[in-house]
């Protein structure tokens, strides 16, 4: 058995007198795609948030790649090799495409401010690599039609996709995606599929997902956690967490209430 | 209209994005170049003026504009240039050494202020500068023994290397070249990394730190520059009035300054040179009709503050993305003249930003 890429250990975190996540743990496996499911409220972006270093836990940790990470500020996080995506995007809307691609490439730069300033040799090789690099990002999720076009006048579906290259341009060992499907009709949710199983095949990139589509879930995804009110309900493929009892009754309610 | 097929990176960086924008902008050098023998003295010196401000507003653009940092206490960072210029100008500095130290101090001093832009924001950072814009010129009026407090100070006429750039055509020609490297520094600072941390803090602080921007440090970056630049303006403003006293650098100063840019287009560098452009020549057209206006009117005191807000609400309610968008507009219109259509420019916010992570 190979050693897991990330691991949350008991992890829990209070926000007041609510228990947004309530001792969790789980393991995802190098070149695996696990999902979090659950109703709203179950706690799944409050994880992200977790792992990507935006919320402290209240008690438990992260560990990714065998280190600790649970109390580093998410700009280290994400130099480790974690990138996400958001619920509602997150774009950067007063700049084009490549401009929210190149920013991706931001933990690999290698000259300073003052450099900049003078745009040095060194600076001018750079932006021209890193062009290199996020062209094949452009390429491999097909966006070359919009590479210079300001994202505030993009379609939410494109802006998505945006989001998504964006992350994919930061090179990560892992990707946090946060309901990749949200607001797309069913063929940009079919596109999306393909790209995440591209991602984890062609790039070697794994990938944990937030989804409410269990269509795109059972698709894609290796391994799937169900949560419920912050705590764990069922972990295992697809098809064993929908026939979990407590995930039936977490979706639709108990059979008590529905002979009242 | 043009259409840009670019065939390699280096296009991509280029400052110039095509020999159209060549040709423009060396017109407008060669112009400039021009100016002292076409213009009387007097409009030159207005003209070095506008090349002052337009220092001063390219450093809050940087931070107001790119970094979306408002600052209220711009006017204290050029006090601290300018009297950092006129004492060590008093001590025998030559000016080679005296502007990047006035630029320092008032850089150091941008980070000082900054400290507190990590921890609050918006309306909070306003009131943060704004106190400490308050708090410098209440000590430049207390230390009498560097800045001559209430009764002013004079300062030196400027002389590099034995030149003497007193004399209006001179400094005008030191200001232009100034303010040009301070364009090209913000420029060549915008299309590489640490420009786009800047925009990317703008725009959503939460994604650019999952992105790895370490947002303290690059909050403290955009400080520094912008205060180190409103030092660089504070310096060649203390040349260009010979006479510094406490009351040039107050609140009324950084509301003005603020005025300009977002007069000029936040967000855009162009805006950091109409804004002051703009500023300038209203401000004498005032004067000019002033004459000619019925007494009751021409001779109120509050006349030229109550033109200049007046025409900021409008700009703020017609025309947000300033002079800028404007010129933007005005060029596209003639770009695709006869198909311009009025909707053109806006956009609709057709998703929700609910549960935003803050």
């Amino acid at each position: 058995m190979t050693a897991a890429l990330l691991e949350a250990r008991h992890l829990s975190v209070q926000f007041g007198g609510l228990k947004a996540v309530n001792d969790v743990s789980f393991e995802v496996w190098p070149n695996e795609i696990f999902s979090l499911i659950g109703p709203n409220g179950a706690g799944k972006t409050t994880i992200f948030n977790l792992i990507s270093g935006l919320y402290r836990p209240t008690s438990g940790e992260v560990a990714f790649a065998g280190e600790v990470i649970s109390r580093m500020p998410p700009h280290v996080i994400a130099r480790l090799g974690i990138a996400r995506t958001f619920q509602n995007i997150e774009l950067f809307e007063h700049a084009t495409v490549l401009q929210n691609l190149l920013v991706g490439r931001h933990c690999h730069r290698h000259t300073a401010w003052w450099q900049d300033l003078f745009f040095t040799g060194s600076v001018r090789r750079a932006e021209v690599e890193f062009r290199h690099q996020v062209e094949e990002v452009i390429d491999f999720l097909g966006l070359q039609h919009y590479r210079d076009s300001l994202v505030a006048g993009l379609p939410y579906g494109v802006r998505k996709v945006v989001e998504l290259a964006r992350a994919l341009s930061m090179r990560p060992r892992m990707l946090l995606l946060d309901e990749p499907s949200s607001g797309l009709n069913t063929e940009e949710t079919d596109d999306i599929g393909f790209r995440i199983a591209d991602i984890k095949h062609d790039l070697g990139i794994t990938v944990i997902m937030v989804e409410h589509d269990m269509g795109l879930v059972s698709r894609v995804s290796d391994r799937v956690l169900a949560l419920n009110l912050g705590q764990e309900l069922a972990l295992g493929t697809a098809e064993e967490v929908q026939a979990h009892p407590g995930v039936i009754e977490a979706y639709l309610g108990t059979a008590e209430l529905d002979d009242v | 209209m043009r259409f840009l097929f670019k065939t390699s990176y280096a296009q991509d960086i280029a400052l110039f994005r095509h020999s159209g924008q060549r040709f423009w902008y060396g017109a407008l050098a060669l112009a400039l170049c021009a100016a002292p023998w076409l213009l009387p003295d007097y409009f030159l010196s207005q003209l070095t003026f506008i090349g002052i401000y337009s220092i001063a507003c390219l450093g809050l653009m940087l931070l107001a504009g790119f970094t979306g940092q408002v600052s209220l206490g711009h006017a204290a960072f050029l006090a601290m240039g300018a009297y950092t210029e006129a004492w060590l100008q008093s001590k025998g500095w030559p000016f080679a050494l005296s502007l990047p130290a006035a630029a320092l101090v008032a850089g150091v001093s941008g980070v000082v202020v900054g400290l507190p832009a990590l921890r609050v924001k918006g309306m909070y950072l306003a009131i943060a500068t704004l106190a400490f814009g308050f708090i410098l010129e209440e000590g430049v009026v207390r230390a009498e023994g560097i800045t001559g407090g209430n009764t002013g100070l004079t300062v030196a006429a400027l002389r590099i290397f034995g030149i003497d750039f007193d004399n209006g055509r001179n400094f005008y020609y030191l200001v232009v070249a100034i303010a040009s490297l301070c364009v090209i520094g913000v420029l060549n600072l915008l299309r590489s990394p640490t420009g786009r941390a800047f925009v990317a803090i703008r725009d959503s602080e939460v994604s650019a730190q999952s992105m790895g921007i370490h947002l303290a440090r690059y909050k403290t970056i955009a400080f520094a520059l912008s205060a180190a630049l409103a030092g660089i303006a504070g310096a060649l403003y203390a040349h260009k009035i010979r006479f510094l006293s406490p009351e040039q650098f107050g609140f009324l100063q950084s509301v003005e300054l603020l005025m300009m840019v977002v007069i000029g287009g936040l967000g855009s560098v162009h805006g950091a040179i109409f804004g002051p452009a703009f500023w300038i020549v209203v401000q004498q057209m005032i004067v000019l009709a002033k004459d000619y206006l019925p007494p009751v009117i021409g001779q109120q005191t509050g006349l030229q503050p109550t033109i200049f807000g007046l025409i900021l609400v409008g700009f703020v309610m017609f025309e947000p993305m300033g002079l800028y968008g404007r010129w933007l507009k005005v060029r596209i219109f003639f770009e695709l003249f006869p198909f311009y259509r009025k909707g053109m420019f806006k956009r609709q916010k057709s998703y929700m930003k609910s549960e935003r992570v803050r």
